[in-house]
Order: structure tokens, then sequence, then C-alpha cells
């Protein structure tokens, strides 16, 4: 069984301090839902929240429609998965999955028969005798994630549970958990600063800045048409220009920046002297050195080196007055051009957007 | 004057009402309004193991350690009465037994007690002396400890070190007088190799007292001492060595400065045990001698005299305080540093 | 490095320092075995177990003994509780409050043990009087509740110690599934200060049993094990005195060897390191190789409250 979570502007202050800002958001029963920000953007104070270690300041949660006021962690229908895992050193693997049962008066043997099937469940059979401290960082992950399922949450809220992990292995335990929760079918709701795996595994991102919310939408929305500056810098790679609307009209918007005039994307609808910023991603700003289409703006740069990837090739640039400028050739585009040579980076206006400039 | 019944309610109270401010204050400094508040002290405990908590801590600190102190200090100001006349009209506040302690008679004020004075200013003063001379013996081994022994030596040593002090005090200052009587070993030796004629008298000179004390305290200034010398960093003292420092002045002016908390430490903790001595002045002390708290004891269970025997034990207790205020307000330390 | 004679000298020091530590208590050995009635090492007559026999046979000391056994269990009964709850308020206590609750709790250890006996003795004395009953008026519950006093202390600063190293994340996991916060309370933190506990209960038994003080006072009447020793001392006495340290050592050495024998470092050291009260507590890391270090934030294992 699975529920909806409904934040409506939940506020939490610490003293002077405001850790989450008027949020709304509802999040649909079995989504894997995930909240993406740098450090200190709330979104943990907002996890605690939810499961109810924290109560808001301001305004109302709802989960299942049902108002969570004055209701602790331990009677909420939700589970939370720590940072550090907190699993219980001092008991074998099978009794930590097996707690969530043991204090709802669950008889032991029914309850170590339930932890079995759920080793089963995150691919851990057998695993039941050992004790915490003779795990990997990977199984670790997945008992915690067995202890919270035990209890039959209607919503899983998970605090960046993938941190602490290597590489490889992150990227493996992206893939199960979302295998897991495809499985089960309960909400995710899942916290990272990583955008990379916010965009990897989750149906919605919310994008939280300073304890709001900036942003709600898929990852596709969220990269093609970010709506705010925070949003498109955050979220992928992404370039910069700054300046000055000349004048807009039919959605297009004409901006000066030191580097000549650009025509981009208005989807914000600013005004002539609106103060504001160009975004293009780095795989639509391509190096050409020939043709002079006018509507297509061009930037004069200088190649400063090269970056191999295999599948791609990040080339870095500059402009003369300094500005650093990434261009992604993938393996059908034409040859890089040679570090240190000069060049010409092209981007159409449909690839570019111009947004309010950020606040400080 | 305040009847002692009044004194008596009011000293009840006092704890539960300072209690009761203390909580008051912190809960108001936590409500500030829309804000997120942490959780109480019962949300966060739930009300069984809250209560056990408040109870524990509570009777612990109200009924063990601060009513009986209080009710010590109130005694220290009423005069001696049989038990029926307690609670009588004759049960006022006096300073009568204070007035012993300083002029030796309950009414007049023309000559001093000089017994007891001189025995409360000795027995300081020794203290002093017991702390000094204990910090000197014991800062080497301390030393060495700390950074010169590694590894299995210094494990053995350590339990070395602990190990007499498995022993009962009373049965050390026993050996100890075994080791300082008569006939005793270091007269036998003495004897023996031809350096005196007669045996000395340790005892009655106090030199086995001393030197009881001293041993006794011994492991309460080590341990302090081997703890603060162990935080004070190599590289200081590498560098002062570089710059040509004699290791004299490496110690005074580098090792004890930096490890002051330290040793401020364990001398508190030596001196207050040692003007608290009970044991070894009576095992180890002479016929004249006069060590305080057995003077404390005698006026409970000797001359029956309570409250007299209540204010010396408060003029016991408010001289090593002052004291050890006064030391660490000098060295601009706090309690709370060297208690850690 | 150090220049050489420094070290050396030092370590002639320490070596002359042992010699020292242990020539009473090697005197007070030989002395128990030797036949003169006066304790004497010098010069050794015959060998003798005649103070061990006589030593059995003491029923003083046997009827001080068993009190002292009987008060120290009690105290284990009061003090570990105490000092748990003290410990986990500590824990809790709001930040402003929190060092004028750490020099309470921490007092009692500092006030000179004569003084500890001496306010408990009074005070319920007073109550007494005021209750109209004679109840309270029993040597063995005063000196218990004397001796709790600090040694509660004792205790608090053992668990603060190891409280300082439980995951709070721990609780809200299990909260968070769940448990009541008595089940927590019972299930999580208990089980996780269980060495602690069994290192208080040891701690706080052999600091009552040895404490003399404290005793003394509020003793009134009755005996135990250090009233009826003082009192043999000073009245003059027999190497069965001598005998009886002979034996505590003995217990002493085998119960130290079986704990290390038993690999139950973290008992002996644990124990230690909160012996003297007042010392740094375990606050201070474990640094690297140096384990020694760690468990030598301590002091005796036995070392007794040294008044």
């Amino acid at each position: 069984m699975t529920a909806e979570v409904a934040l409506e502007e939940v506020t939490v202050r610490f003293g002077q301090f405001t850790a989450v800002d008027n949020v709304s958001l509802r999040v649909a029963p079995g989504e894997f839902f995930s909240f993406l920000g740098p450090s200190g953007c709330g979104k943990t104070t907002l996890l605690r929240t939810i499961s109810g270690f924290i109560d808001p300041s301001a305004g109302r949660l709802t989960i299942g429609g049902r108002d969570m006021r004055g209701i602790g962690p331990n009677r909420r229908p939700t589970a939370l998965i720590f940072q550090s895992l907190a699993l219980f050193p001092l008991m074998t693997v099978a009794e930590n999955i097996a707690y969530g049962l043991r204090v709802r008066g669950c008889p032991k043997a029914e309850r170590l028969r339930r932890a079995e099937e759920l080793l089963q469940v995150v691919a851990l059979a057998d695993q039941g005798g050992k004790r915490i401290d003779q795990l990997s960082g990977g199984q670790k992950q997945r008992v915690a994630i067995a202890r919270a399922l035990a209890v039959e949450p209607e919503v899983l809220l998970l605090d960046e549970p993938l941190s602490a992990l290597d590489l490889k292995l992150r990227q493996h335990m992206r893939n199960e958990l979302r295998a897991i929760q495809r499985r089960v079918g309960i909400t995710f709701i899942y916290i990272t600063h990583d955008q990379g795996e916010a965009l990897t595994m989750s149906d919605r991102i919310g994008v939280m800045r300073n304890g709001r919310l900036e942003q709600v939408g898929t990852g596709r929305e969220l990269y093609d048409t970010p709506e705010t500056a925070f949003v498109a810098s955050f979220v992928g790679e992404v370039n910069m220009l700054t300046g000055i609307v000349q004048d807009a009209a039919d959605g297009m918007a004409r901006i000066e920046t030191p580097r000549g005039i650009m025509l981009a994307r208005n989807p914000k609808d600013l005004r002539a002297g609106a103060s504001a910023t160009l975004f293009v991603r780095p795989e639509a700003l391509l190096p050409r050195s020939d043709h002079d289409d006018p509507a297509i703006n061009r930037i004069a740069v200088h190649v400063i080196d090269l970056a191999y990837e295999g599948n791609q090739t990040h080339v870095m640039c500059a402009t003369a007055c300094g500005n650093r400028l990434l261009s992604l050739l993938g393996p059908r585009d034409p040859a890089a051009p040679i570090p240190g040579s000069a060049a010409w980076l092209d981007f159409a206006p449909q690839d570019a957007i111009v947004l309010p400039s950020a606040a400080a | 004057m305040i009847s002692v019944a009044w004194g008596h309610r009011l000293l009840l109270l006092l704890p539960f009402l300072l209690t009761a401010v203390l909580w008051g204050w912190t809960a108001l400094d936590n409500r500030a309004a829309g804000v997120s508040r942490p959780p109480g002290f019962f949300a966060r405990n739930g009300w069984p193991v809250g209560i056990y908590l408040l109870l524990a801590a509570g009777v612990w600190l109200v009924v063990l350690v601060a009513l009986p102190q209080l009710s010590m200090i109130d005694m220290s100001f009423r005069h001696k009465l049989p038990i029926n006349q307690i609670g009588g009209p004759r049960d006022t506040y006096t300073l009568e037994n204070y007035r012993y302690f300083l002029f030796g008679s309950t009414t007049s004020t023309s000559s001093w007690n000089v017994v007891h004075l001189r025995a409360f200013a000795m027995t300081i003063i020794s203290s002093l002396l017991i702390t000094a001379l204990n910090f000197i013996i014991c800062y080497p081994i301390a030393y060495y400890l700390a950074r010169i022994a590694r590894g299995a030596q210094l494990r053995l040593l350590l339990v070395l070190l602990i190990a007499p002090f498995w022993v009962n005090d009373i049965l050390r200052a026993f050996a100890f007088r075994i080791v300082f009587s008569e006939k005793g070993l270091i007269n036998t030796a003495l004897l023996g190799v031809g350096w005196i004629a007669q045996p000395i008298d340790f005892i009655g000179f106090n030199i086995a007292l001393f030197a009881g004390l001293i041993y006794a305290y011994t492991l309460m200034m080590v341990f302090p001492l081997y703890n603060a010398l162990d935080s004070v960093e190599a590289a200081q003292i590498e560098a002062a060595r570089d710059l040509g420092a004699p290791w004299w002045h490496i110690h005074l002016f580098i090792v004890m400065p930096a490890a002051k908390a330290g040793i401020a430490s364990g001398c508190t903790l030596v001196f207050m045990l040692a003007t608290g001595a009970l044991a070894a002045p009576l095992v180890l002390g002479g016929p004249s001698t006069l060590w305080f708290t057995p003077i404390v004891y005698d006026r409970f269970y000797q001359v029956f005299n309570w409250p007299q025997g209540a204010a010396y034990a408060f003029v016991l207790l408010a001289g090593c305080i002052a004291l050890v205020i006064t030391a660490l307000r000098l060295l601009r330390l706090s309690l709370a540093d060297i208690a850690r | 490095m150090k220049p050489a004679f420094i070290r050396v000298a030092c370590a002639a020091y320490v070596l002359i320092f042992l010699v020292y530590l242990f020539l009473p208590l090697a005197v007070m050995t030989v002395s128990a075995f030797n036949t003169p009635a006066y304790p004497r090492a010098l010069p050794f007559e015959r060998f003798t177990l005649e103070w061990f026999m006589r030593l059995a046979q003491d029923d003083a000391m046997l009827y001080g003994f068993r009190n002292s056994l009987w008060i120290g269990m009690l105290v284990v009964l009061v003090a570990v509780p105490i000092g748990l709850a003290g410990a986990v308020v500590m824990q809790q206590v709001h930040p402003r409050l929190r060092s004028l609750y750490y020099v309470l709790t921490v007092a009692p250890i500092l006030v000179p043990g004569v003084i500890i006996g001496i306010s408990t003795v009074i005070f319920w004395r007073e109550i007494s009087i005021w209750a109209g009953t004679r109840n309270f008026y029993n040597g063995v519950l005063l000196t218990v509740l004397g001796q709790s006093s600090f040694i509660s202390a004792y205790c608090m600063l053992l668990f603060t110690a190891r409280l300082q190293r439980f995951d709070r994340a721990l609780e809200d996991a299990a909260y968070d599934l769940g448990a009541t916060h008595t089940q927590v309370f019972l299930q999580i933190l208990l089980p996780y200060l269980r060495p602690a506990i069994l290192s208080a209960a040891v701690l706080a038994f052999l600091s009552s049993f040895e404490n003399y003080n404290t005793t003394t006072f509020a003793i009134l009447s009755d005996q135990t094990l250090t009233t009826v020793l003082a009192g043999q001392v000073r009245q003059g006495t027999t190497p069965a005195v001598s005998a009886l340290a002979v034996v505590i050592i003995a217990v002493t050495l085998l119960a130290m060897l079986s704990a290390e024998l038993l690999r139950h470092r973290g008992l002996v050291w644990s124990m230690v390191r909160s012996r003297i009260g007042a010392v740094r507590s375990a606050a201070r890391p474990a640094a690297g190789t140096i384990v020694g270090m760690q468990q030598a934030n301590a002091v005796g294992l036995y070392g007794p409250r040294e008044d």
C-alpha cells in the first residue's frame, strides 16, 4: 500500500534561520521523487520533517490524505533510510531487518521468516546470520532498505544513501534502487546533491535552493526548460553569458552580451532593459569555422584544451574577455579543433534561453 | 532572626525551587513563536524513561548531595541540644560554634583557639607542601610515561604503577608504619650500616605521615599529569630544543604551561584529598600530630557536639574550596577545565 | 631525539620510584609470614602461617567483611542506575546549564569523604527527628547513601564516556521503525551500554568496599571491614593485618590476571578510565598505534578514593 505525500506551504524555522521556506508539493503514490540541491539547501530538513523528527513551523503535511501534525516518527507510515544507514551494530542482519516487526510484537519465528523474504527482495539471501561489520558498503545499503521495507511503509524516505559509496558501486546501486522501487511499488522520496543520480533514478525532481523549491519537473523538463538561472546551472553542465535584454518578441529575445548580440528563447518573457543571463548547453555549442547564417549565434573563442572521453570530447575554450565556455562533441560531430587555435562556436537560437540573472 | 523551623523549610524547598526555576528557564528559552522547537524532555524520552531519569538524577543531586550539605551547614549554626529540645524555643541560629573554633569559647573573644587554629593552618600548609612534593616527585614519572616509554613497556609500567593501589589505603598506611617504626626496616638498616646510633622517631617527627601521604596520592597526581603531558605537541618541544634551550628551561616554560590544566587538576585533587585525610593521620600520626580531620572526627564521636563538628567540617570545606578557587583564578583556569 | 642522559636519568628515576612504591608492600607481605608479634620484615625469624590462621578466626573482621560485602552490593544497586540516569541527563541538559550540571555531579568526588559522611549522618538524623522515627538511623543504610553520592558520580563519568561515542542515529532509526521511547531505551541504548554497566558495577563495588573516610562517619555503631581494620591498626596490632593485605593483593592480582586473560581489556581499562573521576574523560580520541594511551587515560583499576 502506498500513499501520496502532500506539502502545503510548509515552512521550517530555527530561530532566525529559515531552513525550509514555503514549500508546496504533491508527490503521487508510487512515484520516485527526488529533492536535488546543494548542501544547506534544506532538503535534509525537509526529509526529516516529512518523517516526523521535526515539526513544521507553518504549513500542513499530509500523507495519504491524513494530516501528520502531532504524529511522531514512530507512528507515521514512513520509513527513513539515514545517510549513515544507522544499522544496529549489536544485532545480526536478520535481527536488524526484523527490528521493526519486533517492536510491533511480531513473534520471533514469524519475523525472522519475513526478514528472510526481504533479504531475497534485496538480493542478499542467506546473509541473515552475518554481523553488520562483516558487510560491504553495498550490502549494508541493501540491509538498510530491507529493514525499512519490513515495516511496510507507505512512503520510503532516503537521505543521500549513496554518497559514501565509490563511483562504480554508486552507479550499480542507482539501478538497484530503481528496480526495487518498481518491484515494491511504494512512493520513494530521495534527496541528493548529485544531479546525475537524480536524473537517472527519478520520475520527477524538485530542485531546492536556500529552502525554496525552485522548480519541479521531470528530468527532461528541468534540463530543457529550466525556469531559473539556478536550475539551469545546477542541472547538467551549461554555458552562461550575462547581458541586458535589447528587445523581445514572439517568445524570443535579443540580448546584448560582451561577446555580441545573441538571439535566444525567452520563456520568462523578459522585457527590454532587463538584466539577464543566456544559457546554452555544451552539446548545442559547436565549433564551426565556416558559413555566416545571420540567424545562428556565434562566439569567437580561443581553444584551450580538449578532454577526450571515448564517446564524447569536451572542448574547453575561452573568450577574449576570459569567459570559459565548454563545448561537447559527440562521436558523430566533426573533429575537434586543435588546442591553441582560434575558432568560432555556434549555437542556434532555439537551443538557448535567457533567464533573469540569478539573485546573489 | 529566622527561627530554625523556617530555616528548615527553606532548606528543603531550595533545591526544588532551583530546579523548577532552571527547568522553566530552559523551557522558555525553547519557546519562540512560529519556530520549530526541539522536543521537550518527556517528548524525547517518553514518560516511563523520563520519570526514571528525573527521579534518579533528582534523588541523587537533591537528596544525596545537596540537602545533606545544606543540612550540615544549617546545623553548624545551631546550638547543641538534647533531642527533646530540638524544635523548641532554645533552638535558634547562632554563631557560637564558629566562635568556638576561633576563640576557644562560645562566648568570649578574648583569646584565640590556638590549638585548633594551628591544626587547621598546619593541615592546610602541610597539604600544600605535600601537594608540591608530590608534584615534583611525580612529574618525571608522568613525563617518562607520556613521552619516553612506548608500547609494551608503557603498558607494563602502567600496571606496575597501579598495582600498589589495589591495597586498601589503611593497609598501605600500616605498611608505612612497619617500615618507619622504631624496629622497622629503615631504622634497622640505618643502625646496621652505622649511620645513626639510635633509632629515629620518624613517626613522632611526622616524617612517616608525610611520606605516607605523598605515597598515597601518587596515582592521583601521575595520571592527570600523564594525560596533560601526553597532549603537549612534540613539535613545540623539538622547536625549543632546536633553538638551544636547556632541558630545565623547556620544562619550566614550555611543557608546564601547556599542561597547566592537567597539573592544576592533579594538584587540586591531591590537595583536597590530603586535607581531608583521615586514615593516614590516625595510623601514622604521632602523639603530637594534629591533623585537622581527626579533630573534626572527635567533635562528633568523642565530644558528641554535633553542631560544633558540623561547623568544623564546614570550615574545612570552605577553606579547601577557597584555596582551590584562588589557585584556579591565579592560573586563569575555570573549574570545568580541570574537572574535565 | 632526546639527549641520552635524560632518558637514562628518567629511566633510573622511574626504577627507584617503583622500588619506593613496592617496598612498603613487600615489607608488609614479608611480615605476614614472619613470626614476631610486632610486624617486621627484618630480621626474618621463622616462616609461619600463624597470622593467616588468626585472621580466619578473627570474628570482628569476618563480621566487618560481611557488612562490607552487603553494603557493596547495595551501593551497586543504587549507584549504577543513578549514574546511568545522570549520564543520560547530561547529554540532554540545556547547553547553557551543562557546566553547572557537570560541576554539581562531579562535586561529590572532590569534596572530602569525611564531609560527605558527616553531612549524610546529620541530614538523616534531622529527618529522623522530624519524622519521629529511628528507622533511618541505620549504619548500613546511611553508609550506602553516603557512598552512593560520589560513587554515582564515578559511574556517571564512566557512562558519559561510553555515551559520547554512541551514534544518536541508531535511536532515531529505531524510533522511525516504530519503537516507543521505552523500547528504544531498553533495546538499543542499554545493550550498547552493557559493557559500561558491568564496569560500573565492578567499580562501584570496589570503591564501596574499600572506602573508609565516609564510612567511618556513616556507619554509626556498626562496622565494616575498613573500620575494623582501622580500629585494629590504631590499637597496636599483630601481623594478622599484614596477612589480610597479602590476601587482598593475591585476590586482586588474580582478578586482574583473569580479566586480562579473558581479553576483557575493555572492561579493565574502562574501569580504570574513570577511576579518578575528575580526570580527562574518554573524549580524547584514541591515538592510532598507541592504543595503550587510550587505555591509560586512566588511574588504577582499584585506585581507591584515597581518603
